[in-house]
């Protein structure tokens, strides 16, 4: 064990020398750039046997990263916001490439206006792209999830490229005690880079070129398949790392006293553990709430979310983004898995803490004491999206 | 520079079958491309017809080792592949294979960024002067006056320099070519891969479908530009910039062909005036004063180093 004081940026990066990286491409954007800036230094100081490619755009880090990965090197890229949007096409090549590729996310608010705090509508944007998206609540799962996502993205069951996200400012700026493993420890662990096939002049081998309509649906069932195959082996992957390092999730999802609950909040990301807070006090009042932290959308957890949810008298989800015009994302998905087995529980979706507009542990206790006296007075009921606003709308109307 | 053709590997490079057009320039200029570099060579396609020439997959007409990519990530892409493989100690030429679009328009960005970091690629800019996979529009590398489905009158700017923007990155190697000296061509291909660094060949490829002449001319069309000064070749190198043997003749204003025979066999110049005529002429002769100004610069350069030195 080696317990450094670390920020959750500095914390991504000591992963990435612990995976022994071989090439990085980056381009600077807040939050995201102490990452770079990091593993700039690791790389030129001789800590870290890697080569930089300091890129012009967002959209050549992710084109490097994976010309890195193709070419047989394990490889490591990481943005924000617009650079993640302004990326978007590459991150749909690499998936379909079926090429393992790590890339860490801090999660930021998309413009305009300006605006560099946490908000999920950057990483949410990604959801159809193919790629395993995870989210970290904390520094130290910063770390673990960066670590273990070489080894779940180089599973020859997957062969998928993984997002570790993280919210911006409130871990990519926020020092806390990580353990970043001994080197050796590591080593023994994460056995050298695996993948599907290796582009070089040994290796003649041709990719992408034009595919006939069925082949490729063909190619696109074979990632779903993979998909699919990820959800076991994030879940191996967890628990192997619970034995050998002492720290297990619970996969996909991290269920916190939700199993004699009757109220649940699912949430994602850095707010769930004052969630979790809001929960402990309402568990001191009597009230039997947990929390249900999505800690992976993609592959979304559908059997974790029926099975722990579905007997549920009432669900509460929390998004700190939203699809306009259909609500959260994270609402609209957790709604739709319940509603396939019977009845549902009572459901709201709450928008709440969009472009960083804090939101506290006590606040999170109020908008859940609401939802409950609403379903117990009320009964059963299904609200797709109420806000949690910072202050009264008073823009004009145009209605 | 001599080249002995019989030294040249007789493997085939694009293989029967391929999906081009009758004519086409850009397995002309593969071909020439395998033969210069061999089984080193590992190709970058970004969107184009070179991605549509590969043919069907689980098929491929290309004997190389070849990773297409979308259409801005051409030299990205290679820079990451040419990074892996030094770092894992591997022998591989990353060459991009890109059109003018690639090039010149929606790649300028990433391209423009590899070669300042001088990256280890090997970038070659196929110009057939539109975007003809998508249907022959214009690009920014168009000749003025030229017919495409987007400038149904004719184009009313010039091609831009791209050689010379090029140049202007301090990058190792920047040459020109065309498929119809593939002397010329093979030896500047050998020449780039022996540089550890960014180099860049702009390959210039008459396409019988887009300019709009007979399939069986590719090659008469390609040496008509160098006979009348339309297209130059020449390469930068060690910081010097030199009119290739082809080309030297036409220093000579004198000994060019009229401008006028190399148009009259493409459709796409049907359009053209007498002042477009003449504004082509004047735009050779502008880029042949530029290209010999810039050859005596960079030599007379050479001299005032030695100057120095001697002092």
């Amino acid at each position: 064990m080696v317990v450094l004081p670390l920020t959750g940026n500095y914390a991504v990066a000591w992963a990435v020398k612990r995976a022994r990286v071989k090439v990085i491409a980056a381009y600077p954007i807040t939050p995201q750039t102490t990452i770079v800036e990091k593993l700039s230094e690791m790389v030129e100081n001789g800590e870290l046997d890697a080569k930089m490619i300091r890129v012009e755009s967002e959209h050549s880090a992710l084109a490097a990263v994976y010309g890195a990965a193709i070419a047989g090197a394990r490889a490591f890229t990481a943005t924000s916001s617009h650079g993640l949007l302004y990326m978007h096409e590459v991150l749909w090549w690499v998936s379909a490439s079926r090429v393992p590729l790590v890339m860490a996310i801090v999660t930021r608010a998309i413009g305009p206006p300006w605006n560099i705090w946490t908000d999920h509508s950057d990483l949410l944007d990604q959801r159809d792209t193919g790629w395993i998206i995870s989210m970290a609540e904390s520094n130290q799962e910063a770390f673990d999830l960066t670590l273990q996502a070489f080894k779940i993205t180089e599973d020859d069951r997957v062969n998928l490229p993984m997002i570790v996200g993280l919210d911006a400012f409130i871990l990519s700026h926020t020092t806390a005690p990580v353990d970043v493993l001994e080197q050796e420890d590591v080593d023994r662990w994460l056995p050298e880079r695996k993948q599907l096939y290796v582009i070089d002049p040994n290796n003649r081998f041709s990719l992408g070129n034009i595919a006939s309509p069925k082949d490729y649906m063909m190619f696109r069932y074979d990632i779903e398949k993979a998909m699919d195959n990820a959800r076991r082996v994030i879940l191996e992957v967890d628990r192997e790392y619970g034995k050998v390092f002492g720290r297990e999730y619970g996969g996909l999802v991290e269920c916190y006293k939700c199993s004699d609950a009757k109220y649940t909040v699912v949430a994602m990301g850095a707010w769930a553990g004052d969630a979790k807070e809001a929960i402990d006090i309402l568990r001191d009042n009597g009230y039997a709430v947990g929390v249900l932290r999505i800690r992976f959308i993609r592959p979304l957890p559908v059997n974790e979310i029926l099975n722990y949810l579905s007997g549920m008298k009432g669900v509460i989800v929390l998004d700190r983004s939203v699809s306009f015009g259909a609500g959260g994302q994270l609402f609209t998905e957790v709604s739709s898995i319940l509603a396939s087995r019977g009845r549902p529980p009572a459901m709201k979706g709450v928008i709440a803490g969009l472009g960083g507009v804090d939101v506290s542990y006590s606040e999170i206790k109020d908008i859940v004491l609401k939802f409950i006296n609403e379903v117990e007075d009320q009964g059963w009921f299904i609200k797709r999206q109420e806000w949690f606003m910072p202050y009264e709308y008073s823009f004009k109307d145009y209605g | 520079m001599a080249l002995n053709v019989r030294l040249v590997p007789d493997k085939k490079y694009i293989r029967p079958g391929d999906a081009a057009c009758p004519g086409c320039p850009e397995a002309l200029g593969l071909r020439y491309l395998g033969m210069a570099l061999g089984d080193k060579a590992v190709l970058v396609v970004p969107a184009g017809c070179s991605a549509v020439i590969q043919g069907i997959i689980p098929r491929n007409a290309f004997h190389f080792p070849t990773v297409n990519i979308v259409f801005a990530a051409g030299a990205s892409t290679a820079a990451g592949m040419a990074a892996a493989y030094e770092v894992l100690g591997k022998d591989a030429i990353v060459v991009v294979w890109a059109g003018d679009g690639g090039t010149a328009d929606i790649g300028f960005a990433s391209l423009s960024g590899a070669a300042e970091r001088n990256d280890n690629i090997l970038y070659i800019c196929v110009d057939n002067e539109a975007y003809m996979n998508t249907g022959i529009q214009r690009s920014s590398l168009t000749p003025y006056g030229a017919w495409t489905t987007t400038t149904w009158t004719g184009k009313k700017e010039h091609k831009k320099d791209l050689p010379l923007i090029m140049i202007s990155h301090k990058v190792p190697y920047v040459a020109t070519a065309s498929i119809a000296y593939p002397h010329d061509f093979i030896a500047k291909l050998k020449r780039a891969a022996s540089i550890k660094g960014f180099k860049y060949i702009h390959l210039h490829a008459p396409c019988p479908v887009g300019w709009k002449f007979d399939a069986d001319k590719t090659v008469h069309v390609a040496k008509l530009a160098i006979e009348t000064g339309m297209w130059v070749l020449f390469e930068y190198y060690n910081g010097r910039f030199s009119i290739s043997p082809p080309s030297r003749p036409y220093i000579d204003k004198s000994k060019r062909k009229p401008v006028i025979e190399y148009l009259k066999l493409q459709g796409r110049f049907r359009g053209l005036s007498k002042d477009d005529i003449e504004r082509i002429e004047k735009y050779i002769d502008d880029t042949w004063s530029w290209y010999v100004l810039l050859e005596k610069w960079s030599n007379m350069g050479k001299d005032i180093s030695r100057l120095i030195e001697r002092q």
